[in-house]
């Protein structure tokens, strides 16, 4: 790994050179106090100053809907028009661990072309960030990343240290050398030191994911999941947002008057009413708390059994987003035996009356 | 800024080899039988799958789902689905005629684990659609007699014209390397000679068994599991050569689509054949 050093003035004429022929997506406000990535043309659009964005980034990996092939009787013809050259800019330490976990997840047996292509074809510029009091990355061990990106910039003040990840990320320095600096001062190592421990420091929210496997196998018929069942709106919202979710649905889309299909992928949540469903009316999880629960044993048993870490980078989306305060941190903690949120209980009851 | 790039991907999971329909055949008044044939004569023969394997099957315009493969890799070349008319995909491949094209991508899936079966006892039960998959394990195990010990079938369905390739078991009755015992619900019309009384009713028939030595494999209607599995477990099989084939939604049928998920495994790359055992300790399987 190596690093090196950039002035903060010569950020733009950097992305000047390397967005030449790639697609430059990077945070941007929308509203007052919301942030997504978006392709810029204009730089003065970037706001690095963010917490979390609305959608992860595996948004524009795998937009909500793509053609899979425009299919004919006699030909399936394969579709990639979602995958273009872009460089995904300030990108987060844990959307970064939620792109590694994608990688793993979408070549674990089969490889997944529609995923892999797009992720081939993006660089990955990370940044530095600031917690907030939903922030629980560092109880993920996701706030920090050595691996994923191809280049990572973190923020002290008037420079930028610059980690090069990649061969590719090292192709990018050089397009424009003189821009950084080898030489890293003792001044800026100091000043590096000083912002990790004061950035420790800023996290506020901690929940013990190791006990997870264990406490939801002990709570399995816990009637806390019956009463966030009456309280979820089963909106899909968690799925939408979540950085590791992965699902998907398929649909065959005739085009009318010309014998010919579009298969259609587009995002799917497991906490909607179908998604268990098969043929005959049948329904596997035809309960909002049965679905609730597949959910969060995905995301904070299974895959901590099977990888040795939760299917949660921290990001705290969930938490900002679920209408109905349920969340990553809010179930954690009532697993733990920290009690029902009161809010969840008077929801339930008010839904059963 | 020209960020479109040509992508040609030549080993897609997603793409659907195309096949031919060659035969099509009632065996219910709801079941059909469908023999099919990749186009691709060198893909039709190389073919390689185990019985218990499922294929994702596409008809153009009405969508793709997952289908066991009832014929037996021991007969290579064509293969043969057993489909009920349940909904809009279901309703297009009955509508499908002789050499209609459609689309077939596979196999998928774990199979029943047929070298380690070798040498034991085997036996099978099945009621309705349950069929459909261990007509599969069946057939190879009677292509592979040699390889097997005793083979012994337990076959229930309501009626006798809802026994699925009924003339074709009661043929099997006359070979005296296979116990056979097939039984009907009930049955108005007075045409049946065999048993009647649900598929259990069947289970005293059979000759002692050494359960350390034996396979036993159920499918059918969710109501049948508990009270097979009752009768295997009296029979001392142990838990783990308990075997079963299941159903889920699937959109993909390699692990990504995540239709099929319970708890850390997904059925369709982790099953769908499961044992008794797995289903015990993964709460939600039945």
């Amino acid at each position: 790994m190596k690093i090196v050093k950039l002035k903060k003035e010569n950020l733009y004429p950097f992305l000047e050179i390397i967005s030449k022929d790639a697609d430059l997506w990077a945070p941007a406000k929308k509203h007052e106090d919301r942030h997504v990535f978006k392709q810029v043309e204009d730089f003065e659009q970037i706001d690095l100053d963010y917490t979390r964005t609305i959608l992860p980034p595996r948004n524009f990996l795998l937009p909500p809907e793509i053609r899979m092939f425009q299919a004919s009787k006699s030909e399936y013809e394969p579709d990639f028009s979602h995958v273009t050259k872009k460089i995904l800019f300030g990108v987060h330490p844990c959307d970064i661990h939620g792109l590694l976990i994608m990688d793993k997840f979408y070549t674990h047996m089969f490889d997944d072309p529609y995923f892999l292509e797009a992720r081939k074809n993006a660089l990955i510029l990370g940044h530095s960030c600031w917690p907030d009091e939903n922030c629980l990355c560092k109880s993920t061990n996701t706030h920090i990343v050595e691996e994923g990106y191809d280049l990572f910039f973190t923020d002290l003040g008037g420079n930028y240290l610059v980690w090069i990840g990649s061969s590719r990320g090292d192709d990018l320095i050089r397009m424009q050398p003189d821009l950084f600096e080898e030489d890293i001062a003792d001044q800026d190592i100091q000043s590096f030191i000083r912002w990790r421990e004061d950035r420790d420091k800023a996290f506020s929210t901690e929940i013990n994911f190791t006990a997870m496997p264990d406490l939801m196998e002990l709570k399995y018929h816990d009637p806390l999941w019956e009463d966030l069942g009456r309280a979820c709106l089963a909106c899909g919202s968690c799925s939408n947002v979540c950085p590791t979710c992965n699902c998907y649905n398929v649909e065959d889309n005739p085009v009318l008057g010309k014998n010919c299909s579009n298969i259609n992928r587009c995002w799917d949540s497991c906490t909607l009413e179908y998604y268990s469903g098969v043929a005959g009316g049948e329904n596997f999880r035809e309960k909002r708390s049965d679905r609730l629960k597949l959910w969060y044993t995905h995301k904070l048993q299974a895959y901590i059994s099977k990888y040795g870490k939760p299917a949660c980078v921290g990001c705290g989306r969930c938490v900002v987003t679920c209408p109905v305060d349920i969340n990553v941190l809010t179930v954690a903690k009532a697993l733990d035996g920290n009690g029902i949120d009161s809010f969840w209980k008077r929801l339930s009851i008010e839904v059963s009356q | 800024m020209n960020s479109k790039i040509e992508t040609s991907i030549q080993d897609n999971a997603f793409l659907p080899e195309p096949a031919r329909v060659i035969s099509t055949r009632y065996l219910t008044k709801d079941v059909k039988f469908f023999q099919v044939r990749f186009t691709d004569m060198e893909k039709a023969l190389s073919f390689k799958y185990e019985p218990g394997q499922f294929a994702m099957v596409s008809v153009l315009g009405a969508g793709e789902a997952p289908f066991c493969l009832s014929s037996s890799p021991s007969r290579p070349g064509l293969l043969e689905f057993c489909i009920q008319k349940k909904g809009r995909l279901t309703d297009a491949i009955f509508r499908l005629k002789e050499n209609d094209l459609i689309g077939v991508r596979g196999p998928y899936g774990k199979g029943f684990p047929a070298k380690e079966m070798e040498g034991n006892d085997i036996l099978i039960v099945m009621g309705g659609l349950g069929v459909a998959p261990l007509r599969s394990v069946l057939l190879y195990c009677l292509d592979n007699r040699d390889l097997f010990n005793r083979v012994i079938l337990l076959h229930g369905a309501k009626t006798p014209t809802d026994m699925i390739f009924r003339e074709e078991f009661l043929e099997l009755k006359k070979r005296e390397d296979l116990d056979c015992f097939l039984s009907v619900d009930k049955d108005e019309s007075g045409i049946w000679e065999e048993n009647i009384g649900v598929v259990t009713t069947l289970f005293p028939k059979i000759a002692a068994i050494d359960p350390s030595h034996t396979y036993g494999l159920v499918c059918g209607p969710p109501v049948m599991y508990k009270f097979v599995i009752d009768e295997f477990i009296k029979l001392k099989i142990p838990k783990d050569r308990i075997l079963m084939t299941l159903e889920r939604r699937m959109k993909c049928g390699v692990g990504k689509c995540g239709h099929c998920a319970i708890d850390y495994i997904y059925t369709c790359i982790d099953g769908p054949v499961f044992t008794y055992w797995d289903v015990i300790h993964m709460r939600e399987l039945i």
